[in-house]
């Protein structure tokens, strides 16, 4: 079977600048892909790259087979669902009413849902507990509230592939677990790639590590390998492991 | 029922009260189905037309408006406010003034069409409603500005103050030739806005997430931009300048039928041939000397429900 999504030594450059250097990835059913680094790395850049949202420079990205950047929007879509770092609503429609909008590269809108167009929705709303607030304007819920909203939009498109920049900024311990847990979910029968500041969730769920800085990846593989004390140090500058504690993996930082 | 459906019923049923009032109404009180010539002539030759033809420029720019709207997630978006009605009575005043009025329809749509084109291009990532309201205000002052340039060499300086007066905005007078042709031009404008309804949809997500869940957008941009130009240049043809519909009929059908962009745009268009519909009634009645002008009351009502959205959007920091 084909890999989900693969990336060939993909570069970009935006205004002269690079901002991805020779990036590769092979990213297979049932995996999750983690990109962590500083801020201004080229995590979402890459991302954006991977679906053929932002051109190559060089290099040659590959979702389930074909470039992205030749796919018709709605094609790609059915490929591969994208949540921005910062997902919008503008307008305050209701909860489930912008979950709805997930299904539109299947042909439904919000106000015309086929059978399989609700159970979609009704399962995303349920898999990000939003069960309760599915009737809310989007303009009167949390922070938290509202970034379980928009993932809940990026799994009512059903696509093998999510790709999410950041899904767990600004939210708490708890809401940043669960929304891994939803992750490890899709994983079950789909892909995820994801970036991210929590090096531990990082470590923990991801079964590859993308470890970049300044647009080059400075460390790739399973958690323990790539996130060494080292690759740590020259991503981020300061000092810092991956402990062991029970059964879970902690990055410690020193102060 | 959905909301939006209660809503356009309703409008509906209103719309049809108005235009039944417009055919009683008037500074002469006749009964409409009194069977003599001049009744006959007042009612289905004079008030009939004018009543529909007030209606019909209120549902294309109320229209244009919900459209525009979604398109640029604009809540002040409006052809008046973006510059598309300037560009249109641009288009107009040249084709009347350099003396092939026949294409006057024609030049205010190609016209509206151009403002809508620059004012997506330069407005596309505006930060915030307000900085994309005063690039329409450029645009519309230009506007301004180019009108009163070809007005200044038109080779027939008899006809400028008919001309000017036209710009001024009003349905008086207007006859059924002029009700089939911004009838037509809704029509147009109406099928290529459905067309993008789906796309102003997906646009509830930004720009980026609306591509991405399979949006074309340089489809919905360019049905947009066409649908609005024919609404917009069709009714400035036939009616001259009339601002505010566009902005006031959305935002009045919010309330009534929710935020989605898609299910605004039939309700917006009702609201909009109700509201002009109305105002056309009231500025007839008005007992004043001659006949106040339909788009200098539209002014004179929108300029300030426009200034109440504007502080009320930033206030609230730009947040719809």
């Amino acid at each position: 079977m084909r890999a989900l999504l693969e990336l060939g030594a993909v570069s970009v450059s935006l205004g002269g600048r690079s901002v991805v250097a020779d990036a590769s990835l092979a990213l297979e059913r049932g995996q999750i892909v983690a990109l962590l680094g500083p801020n201004g790395a080229g995590k979402t850049t890459l991302i954006r790259a991977a679906l053929g949202l932002t051109p190559v420079t060089s290099g040659a990205p590959r979702l389930i087979g074909d470039d992205p950047s030749r796919l018709s929007p709605r094609e790609r879509a059915l490929r591969a669902a994208y949540l921005p770092q910062r997902p919008q609503a503008i307008w305050p429609v209701s909860v489930e009413n912008l979950v709805a909008l997930g299904r539109f590269a299947h042909g439904a809108a919000p106000d015309r849902l086929f059978p399989r167009d609700q159970v979609a929705v009704d399962a995303a709303i349920e898999a990000c507990a939003l069960t309760s607030l599915r009737k809310r304007p989007m303009n009167e819920i949390s922070g938290g509230e509202k970034a379980r909203a928009h993932l809940a939009r990026a799994l009512a498109q059903q696509a093998p592939l999510l790709a999410l920049d950041e899904p767990t900024a600004g939210l708490d311990p708890a809401q940043a677990l669960a929304v891994a847990a939803i992750l490890r979910k899709h994983a079950e029968h789909g892909g995820v790639l994801f970036s991210t500041h929590d090096v531990t969730l990082a470590a923990n769920y991801a079964d590859q590590i993308l470890l970049m800085r300044e647009g080059k990846v400075i460390a790739q593989g399973a958690p323990r390998e790539a996130l060494t004390s080292a690759a740590l140090r020259e991503a981020y500058g300061i000092s810092g492991s991956i402990e062991q504690i029970g059964e879970t993996l902690t990055a410690i930082f020193r102060v | 029922m959905s909301a939006s459906l209660r809503t356009s019923l309703a409008l509906i049923a209103f719309s049809i009260a108005a235009l039944g009032a417009a055919l009683w109404l008037g500074p002469v009180a006749v009964d409409p189905f009194a069977n003599d010539a001049a009744t006959r002539t007042i009612v289905w030759d004079i008030r009939l037309p004018r009543a529909l033809t007030a209606w019909i420029v209120g549902a294309a720019l109320g229209l244009a408006g919900a459209a525009l709207q979604g398109l640029l997630r604009n809540p002040l978006a409006d052809a008046g406010v973006l510059g598309l009605s300037g560009f249109a009575a641009l288009g107009a005043v040249i084709a009347f003034a350099f003396g092939f009025a026949m294409f006057a329809p024609l030049m205010a749509i190609a016209f509206a069409a151009a403002a809508a084109l620059i004012v997506t291009m330069l407005g596309w990532r505006a930060r915030g409603p307000a900085s994309l309201a005063l690039i329409g205000v450029g645009l519309s002052s230009f506007a301004g500005g180019l009108i009163a340039l070809a007005l200044n060499l038109a080779p027939n300086p008899g006809a400028l103050a008919d001309l000017v007066n036209w710009t001024l905005g009003s349905v008086e007078g207007r006859s059924i030739n002029d009700v089939m042709l911004v009838g037509a031009c809704l029509l147009l404008g109406a099928i290529l806005i459905a067309f993008a309804a789906r796309g102003l949809q997906a646009l509830t997500l930004g720009e980026e997430a609306a591509a991405a869940i399979g949006a074309n957008l340089l489809r919905t941009r360019t049905l947009v931009i066409l649908g609005a130009a024919a609404c917009t240049g069709g009714a400035t043809a036939v009616a001259g300048v009339i601002g505010f519909v566009g902005i006031a009929a959305p935002h009045l059908v919010r309330a009534l039928a929710g935020h989605d962009p898609a299910r605004l745009l039939w309700p917006s268009a009702l609201a909009g041939g109700a509201l002009l519909a109305c105002a056309d009634i009231a500025v007839r009645l008005l007992p004043t000397d001659s006949e106040l002008k339909l788009g200098v009351a539209a002014a004179l009502i929108g300029g300030p429900v426009f200034a109440l959205i504007a502080a009320r959007l930033a206030a609230r920091g730009g947040d719809a």
